[in-house]
């Protein structure tokens, strides 16, 4: 995680904290490198293995061409399977890697994903200098990597029953500092299918967790369910991962943000026991500067898994 | 849910845009910029061989001077949270669209990133600045030359 998560509500589940945003090296791009690299070491420590271990990589980070998600791979020297789905590829690559899992084709899989802020400011925004106001829609980038150590037949430890592969949704919002508007759509596209597909109700969960909606996306997100009873249900890591802080306006997003929130104090409460049954639904905007310049509109996309801890023993 | 429904709960739940504290803000933000400015010109005017019509340029180099230091040090974006158009009107704006993008680009090296990418948000600025200079000065040429109005 960079610096400025050090303050996150979920600062007490993430392993590591930059002290610095380019970490030593020369431009935020290799810093956000380094953070992937960190990670993968990180979730394959706690699992009592290395990293050349692992049968394959799967990650995705929002820089053009996967370029972080590509050098990291280089140093850590495995397998790698690059996705993209936005702030949603880190659960592309759980449903990817579960998948593989599943069909016996792998036996230990890293997958998640990542975000730097300044380098994702650098490519869909302005110089970070620059004195653009933001709007209270605005949501702040999140610096962090979140990766995941998949095994099979593990005791203990939480397992992925099922997932919902999103659609690409449009809902004609046009504003990228506005995207928790344009994610809803797609979240809620998502949960229904899942919700359907596994005939359950949203009661049946403990948590049912966006990942960057912000505070105004999630809001959105519950009136469209006002049917349901959502009430602490529905929640939003991007809506809670800076608290209350004006500063950072409607709240966090990015790729880092839900893998971070997902694999740290989702993960840690599953594995404690204090979850039984959530649906993580990861929501990403499909943009770039260069379709919104030319006028297009957002697409999004969710894709959700559901995860359960069974009894222990 | 239809794209009706859907928009309009967006538009209920989006916050109302503080348009009256804005500009409010803006107008003072903007006004300490130029005045400052004016202070310029004058300290230009009393110690130096300037007059009014020629003291603007050394003014502005300075106003952009000023918005180099305070866009290096990170005190611009802020002022420019509060300020919104009142910090970037100004040639201050100008400047610090100018700097953050050379800081910015750094990484690419000098000729083809900081060169390369220094006037890519301030460089409709001065096309249409240009743009607009060169009309205005026509219409005007067109007047005097009509016996409107004179020089």
């Amino acid at each position: 995680m960079g610096p400025v998560e050090k303050d996150s509500a979920f600062a007490d589940s993430f392993d590591e904290v930059l002290s610095l945003e380019t970490e030593k090296e020369e431009t935020h791009e290799q810093a956000h490198t380094r953070m992937i690299e960190k990670a993968c070491h990180w979730a394959a420590k706690k699992n009592h293995t290395q990293v050349d271990k692992v049968d394959v990589l799967i990650g995705g980070d929002l820089i053009n061409q996967l370029s972080p998600t590509n050098f990291a791979a280089r140093s850590l020297a495995v397998p790698l399977l690059g996705v993209f789905s936005a702030c949603a590829s880190s659960m592309e690559a759980v449903i990817i890697g579960s998948l593989l899992l599943e069909s016996g084709n792998a036996r230990t899989v890293l997958a998640g994903a990542s975000s730097h802020h300044q380098a994702v400011e650098k490519q869909f925004r302005y110089p970070l200098e620059y004195g653009a106001q933001k709007p209270k829609t605005a949501q702040w980038t999140v610096t962090g990597a979140g990766f995941s150590l998949l095994e099979k037949d593990i005791k203990n430890a939480p397992v992925v029953t099922h997932a919902t592969i999103g659609k690409v949704v449009d809902s004609y919002q046009t504003n990228p500092l506005h995207m928790g508007a344009a994610m809803a759509s797609a979240a809620r596209d998502t949960i229904e299918r899942h919700l359907k597909n596994t005939n359950s109700k949203m009661a049946d969960f403990d948590v049912i967790m966006t990942g960057d909606l912000g505070n105004i996306g999630i809001s959105i997100l519950k009136e469209m369910f006002q049917d349901e009873n959502t009430g602490v249900v529905l929640q939003d890591a991007g809506a809670q991962f800076y608290g209350n802080d004006t500063f950072f306006n409607a709240g966090a997003s990015g790729a880092g943000c839900s893998a971070t929130v997902f694999f740290g104090q989702i993960y840690d409460q599953l594995k404690k026991g204090f979850f039984k049954r959530v649906l993580l639904v990861a929501t990403g905007a499909l943009l770039s500067p260069l379709t919104f310049q030319q006028g297009e509109t957002i697409p999004c996309i969710a894709h959700a898994i559901e995860c359960r801890m069974e009894k222990r023993g | 849910m239809d794209q009706q429904q859907f928009q309009k709960i967006v538009d209920e739940k989006n916050p109302k845009v503080p348009y009256f504290m804005n500009i409010i803000k803006a107008f003072i933000v903007g006004g300490i910029i130029c005045t400052i400015g004016q202070l310029i010109t004058f300290f230009y005017m009393r110690f130096f061989p300037f007059t009014e019509a020629t003291a603007g340029n050394p003014t502005v180099a300075t106003l952009v001077f000023i918005a180099m230091i305070l866009t290096g040090t990170g005190i611009y974006k802020k002022i420019a949270q509060v300020g919104g158009a009142g910090s970037a009107v100004p040639v201050t704006g100008f400047g610090n669209a100018v700097i953050s993008a050379a800081i910015e680009h750094r990484s690419e090296g000098y000729v083809l990133g900081v060169g390369g990418n220094m006037f890519k948000l301030a460089g409709s600025v001065i096309l249409f600045g240009v743009l607009s200079a060169f009309v205005v000065a026509l219409i005007k040429t067109i007047l005097v030359n009509i016996g409107v109005i004179s020089w």
